[in-house]
């Protein structure tokens, strides 16, 4: 394995994760919607994400029609829409943290909102903001062609989607073009957080760790710091979203939702810690 | 022109941009579709059921009131209306009802906008006996209620959709989340030219048989092709149906018909080919209604069945290089081409087919008397009584006819 490993880029994320195998850490991936719940909470969550707890933050750029996503992040896209965000706004947003964060971010994106906004353009200055990576659900490898410019020349990788689905070719197509870390989605089904667990996944999880030559992160469901402890134990990582999302939205006040979510990334972080 | 790529493009639209969930069902489908186009007993059967279910072929009828009316070019009409359920909709259910059922698939989901989809998929799932789930969005709901009432008694289960523009975008979202949620058991027919390969390019397959019969019955008739084809153009699938048999005659001018809602200048249409530009929803890259952020626009029309910001990625391609004229009429005249075809010939189109209607008027004016213009005439419009716009014009024609 470990000559692949030599051939793949070095980059950000990649050193997030030798990091942390060196402290046997494992990662924790906050997702957050840019500018939800409104822009000034979400730059300052970015913030203290980044200070207790999180190794990466995921940024969701809102689009009209996440055919992904749940009704969790369904909501905060179009709470985030209103809010006037678009590519350029989540740039600024994240501009205003450059050199006052010092994890990598990815961005989440579907496709249309990049094309849009031109590719190459697109991984220039989401580079400038620090961005390292980026997920976009409706591009799959197959499609790869597309998407090449966002991280030619720019050290963005190319984060890729493995879904329970897929079969073993597809498995072993993804794990080789995955750039970063591989996104294993660990239930077929829309974002949400879900309370149980299907029981053949952690042998899944154990499959795909040894067939990977990148990390593996685990997302999509996880709601609790038990189930994140869980699952973390055969991966590198887990990505927490649409929970962190619910948390805020059962608290009344902008502050009172910062709180909370910072909270929720603390106890979940301890969970991961006592792993 | 014909076969999309391995990839499933044409020319440069198409493709698959889909969450890696579904990747496994569509490749199933393709393989699946490519073997059963081969196998003589689903092709025998699909025929059949054709024949003796759904009632085709449909009559090309000669429009003889309507042909004087307008002083112009002989005007054909391709009977879609006649089929069972009332539109060309269940060419498409069936083919991929029966696909469903070959592939051991218990439960089918669908979008619908006008309802017309929605039926015949509640309709084809009684004959396969598989359990049925409908996407509506709540405005089309209101606007083509007797179609839901149909698909409840038909034992479909219908989901009322409140997100977005409560219309058929949102309802195709509610319904690739079901499908990325059951995609073990479920098929999940898409009713148009759109979504991810392998669907525009099986959609066109089920739905070309309009064309196949038209070119057979023309020729009968008239001993010669048509020099005009017209058609409606929503997603694209009576459209494409109608076209791709002709594709290849260049002879053979094809014009599809947008909506443009309340005026091409104003922001309420849904005229995706005439003002969008490329890019990415629900599955393919194709012309698209959005802003300047790339984020998808709400498109209105009276027509529920032409209220999409999309469109198939054939068209986009036969847009880029000039095989297919496409131009857009407004609400207010596809209305009056609605009154028109009813009081002329004794036929009540779908208001979907009524753009369709209103572009030919023009047409057919400007074309020699001896040319032939076939419109495909794609549904009826018993639907469409429960419209409150089509409600007022009905209301205003018996009141005149009350002081007669």
């Amino acid at each position: 394995m470990k000559s692949i490993v030599t051939k793949k880029r070095s980059g950000a994320l990649a050193d997030t994760f030798a990091k942390n195998s060196r402290n046997k850490r494992k990662a924790l991936m906050p997702f957050l919607t840019a500018g939800y719940p409104n822009p000034n909470s979400f730059v300052e969550l970015v913030k203290r994400f980044s200070e207790d707890g999180a190794d990466i933050i995921e940024i969701g750029i809102p689009f009209s029609d996440p055919m992904a996503d749940g009704k969790t992040i369904q909501f905060s896209s179009e709470v985030a829409l209103n809010n006037g965000i678009n590519v350029a706004r989540t740039f600024d947003l994240l501009d205003r943290l450059v050199g006052k964060i010092s994890i990598p971010l990815v961005v989440m994106s579907y496709y249309n909102p990049i094309l849009n906004y031109g590719l190459t353009q697109f991984g220039k200055d989401a580079s400038a903001v620090g961005v390292r990576g980026s997920i976009i659900p409706d591009i799959i490898p197959d499609e790869k062609e597309n998407v090449k410019a966002i991280s030619d020349s720019k050290n963005i990788d190319l984060i890729y989607l493995l879904a329970p689905t897929s079969s073993a070719s597809r498995q072993k197509m993804i794990v080789r073009q995955a750039q970063g870390f591989v996104y294993l989605v660990t239930v077929a089904g829309v974002t949400g957080a879900r309370r149980e667990t299907p029981p053949s996944l952690v042998k899944w999880i154990k499959q795909v760790k040894a067939d990977s030559p990148i990390p593996v992160c685990a997302g999509f469901g996880i709601s609790d710091p038990s189930q994140a402890k869980k699952l973390s134990r055969h991966c590198d990582g887990v990505i927490i979203g649409s929970a962190i999302i619910d948390v805020m939205r059962k608290e009344q006040t902008k502050k009172k939702q910062v709180d909370a979510a910072v909270a929720f990334i603390k106890k979940i972080r301890t969970g991961l810690d006592n792993g | 022109m014909g076969q999309p790529t391995k990839l499933g493009y044409f020319g440069k639209f198409g493709g698959r941009f889909v969450p890696e969930t579904l990747m496994a069902a569509l490749l199933e489908l393709e393989t699946e579709f490519k073997r059963a186009k081969k196998d003589k007993s689903f092709v025998d059967e699909l025929k059949r059921l054709s024949q003796t279910y759904a009632g085709r072929p449909t009559p090309l009828y000669y429009a003889k009131r309507l042909t004087h009316k307008w002083g112009g070019a002989k005007v054909y009409l391709k009977r879609e209306d006649l089929n069972h359920t009332g539109a060309h909709k269940i060419n498409n259910s069936l083919g991929q009802g029966l696909l469903a059922h070959r592939m051991g698939k218990k439960r089918i989901i669908a979008e619908t906008g006008a309802g017309q989809h929605g039926v015949a998929v509640a309709t084809v799932a009684c004959l396969f006996g598989q359990a049925c789930t409908v996407y509506m969005g709540r405005a089309d709901m209101e606007r083509q209620a007797p179609n839901v009432l149909r698909m409840n008694l038909l034992g479909t289960k219908v989901v009322p959709v409140d997100s977005g523009s409560k219309t058929l975008k949102d309802a195709t979202n509610e319904a690739i989340r079901d499908w990325v949620t059951n995609v073990a058991t479920t098929h999940y027919i898409i009713g148009s030219t759109v979504g991810p390969h392998p669907y525009p390019y099986i959609v066109r397959d089920f739905q070309s048989v309009i064309g196949q019969e038209t070119k057979r019955q023309i020729k009968k008739v008239e001993k010669i092709l048509p020099h005009t084809i017209i058609a409606c153009v929503g997603g694209g699938s009576n459209a494409m149906g109608m076209f791709y048999p002709f594709v290849d005659d260049k002879k053979i001018k094809l014009i599809g018909v947008e909506s443009s809602g309340d005026g091409l200048k104003t922001q309420r249409h849904s005229a995706t080919l005439s003002l969008g530009r490329p890019g990415v929803l629900h599955g393919s890259l194709s012309y698209l209604l959005q802003d300047n952020d790339g984020q998808v626009m709400m498109t209105h029309t009276i027509a529920a069945g032409l209220d999409y910001p999309g469109v198939g990625p054939e068209h986009s391609q036969y847009k880029d290089s000039g095989r297919v004229e496409y131009r857009s009429i407004t609400d207010k005249e596809a209305l009056k081409a609605f009154v028109e075809l009813s009081q002329a010939e004794g036929i009540i189109p779908a208001l979907e087919s009524s753009f369709a209607l209103a572009h030919a008027k023009k047409v057919a004016r400007k074309m020699k008397k001896s040319s032939i213009l076939v419109i495909n005439l794609s549904g009826r419009g018993d639907k469409d009584m429960a419209n409150a716009e089509v409600a007022q014009i009905v209301s205003d024609i018996s009141k005149k006819l009350a002081t007669k």
